[in-house]
């Protein structure tokens, strides 16, 4: 591992290889003795797993689509996209205009809500048969749950939580690059002797393509022959009542510990409502009571892609700036010039947020009211 | 009767911080801690023992120094604890580390229910639970956080994206644990005197009926390529001022990146 610029090596030795590019005088080497497989070759195609909900395609299949197109252009391959459920209409015709050359789908009474036995059954048997090169799923709970049941039942690699995809021009592999360590560091990981090659993909960072009407492709039936598969019965499905909507707001303002309490907390709520936007807070407020979990933004709260990201009293340690990744423009407001979040954002103001958010509230009312006469 | 907890010695990541200057990770001085969310899967373990009898046996694959997340576990109340160390076991990916696990799980049969956290918060995969299970040929339920255990099966709460799902499942199963699940209890003087004087069990590569082409680094499919430190690629343009200043400049900002 590397410590401080240094490699050491030890014990805790999990020969990640970072030391042997970090030696000036190549004294590392790991020997991974790799064994050759040719069967590689045999495997080709970019596949998305398009999940669903209620019978309908979740955003995050879309945004799968989008970058398994990228890479099955670079690699001039064929972009699958594979639906299991119980009713199907229409989606895979969705998914051929967000970008798919062919969908395969599986339809199945059993495969009705997601079930991680059927589906593993239902999934393996479609890749074994059809033997893609490279295996997409989201990395939301079902997709967390799913693609390590079927990693193992294929015994090959599975790259977790990526939020960067590409493929290396010399050998054809998968570059998958996903934070670790609380996302404070990246690491990018390979399968080089194993196929499919599979990864998860978290949600918003990857861009879904237009629907074009105009795109062609082929729809196929598998037929999956329905037994024993389910390991779990789903005995009953309740919905946990999200009051928010943070993953799909376009201007969030958030506070921390900085908003003081609940009434801090109401003031940016004013400016969320003034912008058209959303509250969102770290987990400073969540812990003290202030508000609901569901707010939350972050490792562990969620993970959101607005337009405009404005933190209010928030210092920016890690655990919240991994959830802030795919906004467009961050803005912080904090009265510590030192605090992390200014290196994290676009624009900072150093200043009080008691005194700066209710001037940005009336200024921003006068604006409007301007727009509107 | 044994209910099996699965447990990872990791460093304490939220003590890490960049040093700004180098752009590296300070890593002095950092603990070595039992993952937190493998604390919250022994408490579970435990309370289902205190009610339903039998034994909590903590395993874990690391190099030695691993022995002390198994002596917090034994201080907390496991009553034996495994370590599986060997140098081959290094540079398992999680398909290496979920098939070792399993091969010492099932020398440790009759199992009941195998307990893992929802995931290590320095590998952060969440994989080597649901894994495990296909190795031992088990139903798994993931992120659970409330659990009913009954004669021949389990309940469990899992949440997904946005709905909680009852699942139940046949035992013998795996559940990995949500933080939000129970409080774990902490180690009494008493556990850390008695933790001091269970011996350890220590299983290498031979004492496992295990393919060596499958742990380790040879059984691991995935590699490390690269690590580097996540850059924040953002320019950012910092103002002081007064507060009459600072958001005029900002409501202009934001007007020209259209944004109101
Ligand atoms: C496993 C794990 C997971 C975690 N997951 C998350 C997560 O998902 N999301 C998350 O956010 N955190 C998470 N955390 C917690 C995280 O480490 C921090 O503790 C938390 O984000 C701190 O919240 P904060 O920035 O609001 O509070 P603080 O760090 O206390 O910062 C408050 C900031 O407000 C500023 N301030 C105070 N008063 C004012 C004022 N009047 N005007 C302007 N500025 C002011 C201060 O200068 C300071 O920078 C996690 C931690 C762990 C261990
Ligand atoms: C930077 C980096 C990135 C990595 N990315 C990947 C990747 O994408 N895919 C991949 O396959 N491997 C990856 N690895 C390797 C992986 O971290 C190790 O295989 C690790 O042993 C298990 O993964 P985890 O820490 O993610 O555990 P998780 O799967 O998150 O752990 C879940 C639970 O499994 C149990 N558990 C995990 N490890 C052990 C253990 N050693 N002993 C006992 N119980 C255990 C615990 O109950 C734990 O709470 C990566 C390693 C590094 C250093």
């Amino acid at each position: 591992m590397i410590i401080e610029g240094m490699a050491i090596v030890n014990e805790g030795c999990t020969a990640c290889g970072a030391c042997v590019d970090l030696c000036p005088v190549e004294a590392i080497s790991l020997d991974l003795d790799e064994i050759p497989t040719d069967e590689t070759d045999e495997y080709c195609d970019v596949w998305v797993w398009l999940e669903t909900r209620d019978n309908r395609l979740e955003g995050v299949g879309l945004e799968l689509l989008g970058i398994g197109r990228e890479l099955a252009d670079i690699k001039q391959e064929k972009l699958v996209g594979i639906l299991l459920g119980s009713k199907l209409e229409g989606l895979a015709e969705k998914a051929i205009s967000h970008g798919a050359d062919r969908v395969w789908c599986i339809t199945d009474p059993a495969l009705e809500h997601y079930e991680n036995g059927a589906y593993t059954a239902a999934l393996t048997e479609l890749i074994n048969q059809e033997k893609p090169a490279i295996v997409l799923l989201g990395a939301t709970p079902d997709g967390r749950d799913l693609a390590p049941r079927v990693a193992a039942r294929l015994q090959t690699g599975l790259t977790a939580d990526c939020t960067g995809l590409a493929i290396e021009l010399e050998t054809g592999n998968l570059l998958q690059t996903r934070p670790a360590f609380g996302g404070n560091i990246m690491a990018t990981i390979i399968t080089p002797h194993h196929r499919p090659q599979m990864a998860t993909v978290r949600p918003q960072i990857m861009k879904a393509r237009p629907a074009d009407a105009a795109r062609t492709g082929e729809i196929l039936d598998y037929p999956f022959e329905s037994g024993a598969w389910a390991l779990t019965r789903i005995l009953s499905q309740e919905d946990t009542q999200k009051q928010v909507n943070l993953e799909q707001a376009d201007i969030i303002v958030a506070g921390g510990r900085g908003a003081d309490g609940p009434e801090g907390l109401q003031l940016l709520q004013e400016l969320a409502t003034t912008l058209g936007g959303t509250l969102a807070v770290s987990r400073a407020p969540v812990e003290e009571g202030w508000i609901a979990p569901d707010y939350q933004v972050g490792q562990t709260g969620k993970t959101v892609a607005p337009r405009l990201y404005i933190a209010c009293g928030i210092s920016g340690t890690i655990q919240h700036l991994v959830g802030i990744q795919g906004a467009d423009i961050v803005v912080a407001i904090n009265r510590d010039p030192k605090a992390p979040i200014f290196q994290a954002a676009d624009y900072g103001l150093v200043g009080d947020l008691f005194e700066i958010v209710p001037l940005l509230i009336t200024k921003i009312r006068k604006i409007q009211k301007q727009r509107h006469q | 009767m044994r209910w099996i907890v699965c447990i990872k010695q990791v460093p304490d990541t939220t003590e890490i911080r960049i040093d700004s200057r180098t752009n590296n990770l300070v890593r002095e001085g950092i603990a070595s801690i039992m993952n937190p969310y493998d604390c919250h899967a022994l408490e579970a373990a435990l309370q289902l023992r205190d009610q339903h009898g039998g034994q909590v046996t903590v395993v874990t694959m690391g190099p030695s120094q691993a022995e002390e997340c198994l002596r917090d576990a034994l201080a907390m109340g496991a009553d034996e604890a495994v370590l599986l160390s060997d140098p081959a076991f290094r540079g398992a990916d999680t398909l290496a580390t979920s098939y070792t696990l399993a091969a010492a799980i099932r020398r440790l049969a009759p199992v009941q229910l195998i307990f893992c956290g929802k995931q290590a918060i320095d590998g952060d995969t969440a994989q080597v639970g649901p894994e495990l299970a296909e190795w031992l040929g088990l139903p798994h339920i993931a992120g659970v956080e409330y659990l009913v255990v009954k004669a021949n099966n389990i309940t469990a709460r899992r949440e997904a994206e946005s709905e909680y799902y009852l699942v139940e499942a046949n035992l013998p199963a795996l559940v990995t644990i949500s933080r939000t699940m129970n409080e774990p209890r902490l180690p009494s003087v008493w556990g850390r005197l008695r933790a001091n004087r269970t011996p350890i069990t220590v299983w290498t590569g031979e004492d496992l009926d295990i393919d060596p082409n499958r742990i380790g680094l040879a059984g691991s499919p995935t590699r490390v390529k690269r690590i580097f430190y996540p850059q924040h690629q953002r320019q950012t343009q910092i103002r002081q001022g007064n507060a009459e200043q600072l958001s005029n400049w900002l409501v202009k900002t934001l007007a020209e990146e259209r944004l109101l």
